[in-house]
């Protein structure tokens, strides 16, 4: 981790990009804490849509969250050769479910623009800002609003 | 390791660990005096307790500490010499003082300040007290002077025909001149006991009056022995006639004389127990200095096992690591099993070796971690103290079973919940004192704290004997806040669980002792975080009793694995009381959506475990399913059904974060020997998770 990679720098950010469904996304890579391959998650009963279950990280329980249905795409199966992305959210590990891990890209600050308006589209809430690279738009998330908020479940 | 950098943050630290363990020591202590059992050695032991925190504080210019420790000590140093009583009042001043001083000891450890003159109030009650003691003070008594020695290297009390006897030994000239040498003599009586030895030199002239080779000096000897008096003359034998000799037996109850320098390594003598009853002191004595200069650090009557501090970071590793043992070794039992070797097998039989020695060390690691319930009992005492004092009623507090261990992250754990249920049962328990008279009982309320492991779990009591549950309060109450619809027909134990919904107070005013409508639910979700239960028994007029049952550990977990809807589930085999096959005969329907089973005659609700969970329609037919009885709490039971019955195994607990699976009804999580996480289910939280949808009689349902 070096501090050219750092948030807020101005020579730019190192973002890994994926696909969900058939659109391209990104984060900070510095969220990423490991990217590992599907492994079937254990359901927890009465759980959210698009809270896939837990799974065994190395001996700790990791919730998966499916960024489709999370994202409010269509329902789809989740197959093995789906990825999961650890990331770390506000000192919790939290496992994200994407179709395929594309890409480490290095942008510019102001290759990064504010997505336009309100948006119908229930994504908008998840997208901090939006990125032509290649002729392909990449739609940086927000993980803070993607992973809900803790303590939420009657204990 | 932390703070290498610092060696005094280290000092600092194993002096507040002592601390704590010095305050323990001392509240045990006023609490058996509170309790009539005054014994000086008690008193002797909080006494060395707050003196050794005065010590250790002034090292580390603790000046407040230092302060507040020594009015208390000079408050316990009067009540072993007897000028001040051991009354009520007394001991109940200084278990605030004792409080206050952990206070102190808190604040600065953990670098906070504490309010200013927070401690004020007891530090001027206990000057007040000291200056009471002083004035009552008989002066022809003056000062009496207890020595103590308690000899680390000797545990065992000294016996009780040991005596102690002064000899005066002054040689004469002939004594040196025949080379006799009156070290050797010491040395000999030293062999018999503990022995201190002061030189008499008012003899020795000037030196222009010098005459070498006589004999100037003489001895006075303080020997403590259980050798006899024919014992001791024999020492002198050789020096017969040569010296000046007088051997006198020192009566056992009168203090001895102060030993200005003992020489070094000499063991200062007493037999008595210090601070008994008061005591003639030797007339013409000066007054002694203060007597903790003998004090020997840290050692109480009763043996203490030797003991070692570890940092519990390394026992939670250790605790992991076993942990980790565990599921590897379930998932090597797994893979040999897949390979299809016989459990005649070698490889069988020294894995089911490893199996019990794995499981050995388990509870090894578990047994470290546990903590007797004392230290948090004794915390406990403080607060219903102060419940007391706050709400003007009079309370006796009792504990019970407060050597019973249970894990270290437990108590932690504990402490708030058990604080506020100790807060209730004294603020809305206990019944004013005019009413308690009025009802034929004593003024002074009982409350009562208790431990016992019940059948691998550890269940604690907090009883009182107050009014009980006011049931139709409580349901005009809940009717009043929309939590029961009005003209609900509740049971009795349906009533009383009423507390435990959110938001329910019963205190027509909030007092500020228990808080603002944060009520039992917290403490049930406290509880049930620690996967443990919460239940209440209350009979009108006599009092209340809530009962909390816990596991043992947070770590490990006896569970029986089933088959629900494809998925595997873990159900802690303690809530089981029987597994059976079910016909189709023996299952019936109430209502649509309701089942119930016949077993053994007795019908029990059915529950549908795969539906109750929502991973499945509820099944179309129950034949053939397997179905375990479930124990609820007041031997309610239930019938939960099952795809399929594995087998009972140790599953190692793995929490579930908040918000992400900690569902009504899971408990948590294990990792099988496949690699596949698990559930733990909490089945009692299920059925009345499912109860409360089905039947309904609360609206507030989930």
């Amino acid at each position: 981790m070096t501090a050219e990679t750092r948030p807020g720098d101005d020579t730019g950010r190192e973002l890994l990009s994926f696909h969900v469904a058939d659109q391209n996304y990104a984060f900070d890579i510095l969220s990423v804490r490991e990217i590992r391959g599907w492994s079937r998650p254990t359901p927890l009963p009465h759980a959210p849509a698009y809270l896939l279950g837990v799974i065994n990280l190395r001996g700790t329980v990791l919730p998966v969250i499916d960024l489709a249905a999370r994202l409010g795409m269509p329902d789809r199966q989740s197959t093995p050769r789906d990825v999961i992305i650890v990331v770390t959210v506000a000192e919790t590990d939290v496992g994200l479910l994407v179709s395929a891990v594309s890409d480490i890209l290095t942008l510019p600050r102001d290759a990064l623009q504010p997505p336009p308006g309100p948006a119908a589209d229930p994504v908008a809430a998840f997208v901090s800002a939006l990125a032509a690279q290649d002729g392909a738009m990449i739609r940086l998330l927000d993980l803070n609003a993607v992973i809900p908020a803790q303590g939420g479940a009657a204990a | 390791m932390r703070a290498s950098d610092d060696p005094m943050a280290e000092f600092r630290a194993t002096f507040f660990a002592e601390c704590e363990d010095l305050l323990e020591g001392a509240q045990a202590g006023l609490l058996a005096m509170q309790h009539g059992r005054a014994d000086s050695e008690t008193l002797n032991v909080v006494f060395r307790a707050v003196h050794s925190i005065k010590g250790g504080a002034g090292a580390f210019a603790l000046e407040e500490i230092v302060a507040f420790a020594h009015q208390f000590e000079t408050a316990l140093d009067q009540l072993r010499t007897g000028t001040l009583q051991p009354d009520a009042a007394t001991i109940l001043l200084l278990l605030n003082a004792s409080d206050g001083l952990s206070d102190l000891v808190a604040a600065s450890r953990d670098g906070t300040s504490l309010e200013r003159g927070a401690t004020d109030a007891t530090l001027a009650d206990l000057c007040a007290l000291v200056s009471d003691g002083k004035a009552d003070e008989n002066p022809t008594e003056g000062f009496v002077v207890t020595k103590l020695s308690l000899d680390l290297d000797a545990p065992e009390p000294p016996l009780p025909e040991r005596q102690t006897y002064r000899i005066d030994f002054v040689p004469d000239d002939a004594l040196y001149a025949l080379g006799n040498e009156p070290l050797f003599l010491f040395r000999a009586l030293a062999e018999l006991g503990d022995l201190e030895v002061v030189a008499d030199i008012a003899m020795v002239p000037e030196i222009d009056k010098f005459v070498p080779g006589s004999s100037y000096v003489g001895w006075t000897l303080d020997l403590t022995t259980a050798a006899s008096d024919a014992e001791i003359a024999e020492v002198f034998d050789f020096v017969d006639g040569l010296c000046t000799l007088r051997i006198a037996r020192v009566p056992a109850d009168r203090a001895l004389d102060p030993v200005p320098c003992p020489p070094p390594g000499a063991q200062t003598a007493s037999a008595q127990a210090p601070g008994s009853a008061p005591q003639e002191g030797p007339v013409g004595e000066p007054p002694q200095t203060r007597p903790e200069a003998h004090l020997p650090q840290a050692s109480t009557a009763a043996p203490v096992a030797a003991t070692v501090r570890v940092d519990l970071d390394r026992i939670d590793r250790l605790a992991n690591l076993v942990g980790e043992l565990v599921i590897q070794q379930a998932i090597l039992t797994q893979s040999i099993a897949d390979t299809g070797l016989t459990r005649r097998s070698t490889v069988s039989q020294n894995l089911e070796k490893l199996t019990g020695l794995t499981r050995e060390m388990q509870n090894g690691v578990m047994m470290i971690r546990a903590q007797p319930l004392k230290s948090l009992f004794q915390r406990m005492s403080r607060i219903v103290r102060e419940a007391s004092a706050a709400s003007g009623k009079p309370v006796r507090f009792s504990t019970e079973g407060e050597a019973t261990e249970i894990d270290k992250a437990m108590i932690e754990g504990l402490a708030d919940p058990l604080m506020h249920m100790l807060r209730n049962a004294v603020d809305h328990g206990l019944e004013p004192p005019g009413i308690r008279a009025a009802a034929g009982k004593s003024a002074q309320g009982d409350v009562r704290l208790s431990a016992a492991h019940r059948s691998g779990r550890v269940v604690i009591e907090v009883t009182d004997d107050g009014g009980g549950i006011d049931r139709a309060k409580v349901l005009d109450t809940a009717i009043s806040r929309g939590l029961v619809s009005a003209g609900a027909q509740l049971s009795e134990p349906e009533i009383d669980s009423l507390l435990f919904l959110p938001g329910f107070s019963t205190a027509g005013e909030v007092s500020n002792l228990s808080g603002r409508g944060v009520g039992m639910d917290v403490v049930r979700s406290a509880i049930q975080t620690l996967g443990g239960r919460i239940a209440i028994r209350s009979e009108t007029g006599r009092g209340t009793t809530f009962s909390v049952s816990l596991p043992l550990t947070l770590a490990v977990l006896d569970g029986m694995i089933v088959d629900v809807a494809d998925e595997r589930l873990v159900l802690p085999v303690h809530t089981i009381i029987e597994t059976l096959t079910l016909s189709d005969d023996e299952v019936g329907e109430l209502a649509p959506g309701s089942s119930l089973a016949m077993v053994r005659g007795q019908i029990l609700a059915l529950l549908d475990l795969g539906s109750a969970l929502g991973y499945r329609a509820p099944l179309e037919t129950i034949a053939g399913a397997q179905a375990l009885v479930i124990a609820l709490e007041g031997n309610e039971r239930v019938a939960l059904l099952v795809d399929a019955i594995h087998d009972q195994r140790q599953v190692v607990i793995k929490g579930l974060r908040d918000g992400f699976g900690r569902a009504p009804g899971v408990a948590a999580a294990t990792i099988l020997g496949d690699g596949q996480v698990a559930l733990i289910l909490d089945p009692i939280e299920i059925v009345a998770h499912a109860g409360i949808r089905a039947a309904a009689p609360l609206s507030s349902a989930g």
